[in-house]
């Protein structure tokens, strides 16, 4: 009978950013991993007594333990499969940075995706300018704070904030087609270097889900229309 | 007049300080004085008043323009939870996060339970009235019925010590009990929330917690007066 310890099993769904920030660190790390896919609208009652507080998708279950919320799970692969390539910067400053910059990402810029999508005309005009106003305050403290880390291309393997962001705004065609442009060469140069170059990178591009089934999927989720 | 040699020095001890940004009252920069008097770390404190912030605060800080913050070497560090992981990584003696990495996600994931839907829930009780309110008590009792289950068996939610979660809820022990005393609503009886209610008190009365409570008559009187506003806002039609 296999030993079931020592078995990485990851709840999530493909279309979710959060899911794939998780996939790409367990390849990148080489670790082996069983993945579920999840139905959100019918979920599993496996599912909810491992993540009883949120019912949200990706939960990682290592050892018969569960762990969820995708900066945490990232943190937990980091720290348990302590190898190369590390995620993280060794300095505790940089660290510190590298967390700060991540926490802007996720609860102000990806916070302001929702309103850009439930409204329409005047007021998604202003959600819009909301949203590149945190990019540039974002793009630039990234510049600012990790000056030897860009341009991406430069460097060869994959970093937190690489995943955290990546994971998104790599797939900013689908975004824009489906509900409005966000962003663009003109307003942010280095963000959309940074993005055009991690969409050029292998386990990216193995890992995104493929343009028309996002475009179906955003169509379905966001304008209640059906393929 | 001051030698070459003497003016380096100097500077040399102005950028190993470390300095505290705060608030009297704010209950995030203390997480930090909590963190920094744990470890038996000196460092000097700046008080801000928030309504005429200091320039240097707004240059070490004008993302959001809010403390805490941690000025170590000369290096800005901002947000109380990252800068408690940065004091555990830099100064290692009495850790605050355990050192299993299960055990640390764990951590995380309470501290972050805690601000993300804890805090917002609690003051959500404490700002609302009528059916608002009662409903924001039913989100908030949920939310809390997570957290007193964390501390089965344990004193602290970090187990004998005090540590991370310990921490990122302390809040609770102090301004809990004042917000339900200036908006007259009980979210934390002993009979509903046993453990939480000891946590409360242990947590409160420990050394070195004890000394850092903001004066709670001033602490009334403020909570008061934002009451008011919210109130006024909300004024029946």
């Amino acid at each position: 009978m296999e030993e079931k310890k020592g078995e990485v099993v990851l709840f999530g769904t493909w279309a979710s950013t959060f899911c794939t920030r998780v996939e790409l660190a367990l390849k990148l790390k080489g670790i082996p991993y069983e993945y579920v896919e999840e139905d959100l609208t019918k979920k599993s009652e496996l599912f909810l007594s491992l993540n009883p507080v949120h019912k949200k998708v990706p939960v990682l279950v290592h050892n018969g333990k569960s762990i969820a919320e995708s900066l945490i799970i990232l943190e937990y692969i980091e720290e348990c499969w302590n190898t190369t390539p590390k995620l993280l910067p060794e300095d505790p400053y940089q660290r510190a940075k590298v967390r700060f910059w991540t926490n802007y990402y996720d609860q102000k810029i990806m916070a302001r995706l929702l309103p850009i999508i439930v409204s329409r005309g005047e007021e998604r005009e202003k959600a819009i300018k909301e949203f590149n106003e945190l990019l540039k305050a974002f793009e630039e403290g990234i510049n600012k704070d990790f000056p030897e880390e860009f341009p991406f291309f430069e460097r060869k393997t994959l970093g937190y904030l690489d995943i955290v962001v990546g994971t998104t705004l790599c797939n900013y065609e689908a975004f824009h087609e489906v509900v409005a442009v966000v962003f663009s060469p003109e307003k942010n140069p280095v963000i959309m270097g940074w993005v055009k170059a991690l969409k050029n990178h292998p386990l990216m591009k193995e890992m995104l889900p493929p343009h028309d089934k996002l475009v179906d999927k955003m169509r379905e989720k966001y304008l209640g229309q059906y393929p | 007049m001051a030698s070459s040699a003497t003016v380096t020095a100097n500077q040399l001890i102005i950028m190993a300080e470390l300095k505290l940004f705060r608030t009297w009252s704010s209950p995030f920069p203390l997480r930090v004085v909590w963190a920094l008097d744990f470890k038996g770390i000196q460092y000097d404190t700046i008080f801000e008043d928030l309504s005429n912030k200091s320039s240097l605060l707004l240059q070490y800080n004008p993302i959001y323009k809010k403390v805490p913050v941690l000025v170590h070497n000369g290096k800005p560090l901002l947000e109380s939870l990252v800068i408690l992981e940065y004091i555990d990584e830099t100064w290692k003696q009495t850790p605050l996060l355990p050192e299993d990495p299960y055990e640390r996600a764990t951590a995380r994931f309470w501290a972050k339970f805690g601000d993300d839907k804890v805090l917002p829930s609690i003051w959500n009780v404490f700002i609302k009235q009528g059916k608002d309110q009662e409903e924001a008590i039913v989100t908030a009792q949920e939310n809390l019925g997570f957290v007193e289950r964390q501390l089965t068996g344990k004193k602290f939610f970090n187990g004998e010590t005090i540590g991370f979660v310990d921490l990122a809820f302390g809040w609770l022990a102090k301004l809990l009990s004042l917000w339900e005393e200036v908006c007259g609503v009980t979210l934390i009886d002993h009979e509903k929330f046993p453990l939480l209610s000891e946590w409360i008190q242990n947590f409160a009365d420990a050394p070195i917690i004890k000394e850092s409570w903001p004066p709670r008559d001033k602490l009334i009187t403020k909570y008061q007066a934002l009451l008011e506003v919210y109130t006024s806002k909300e004024a029946p039609k």
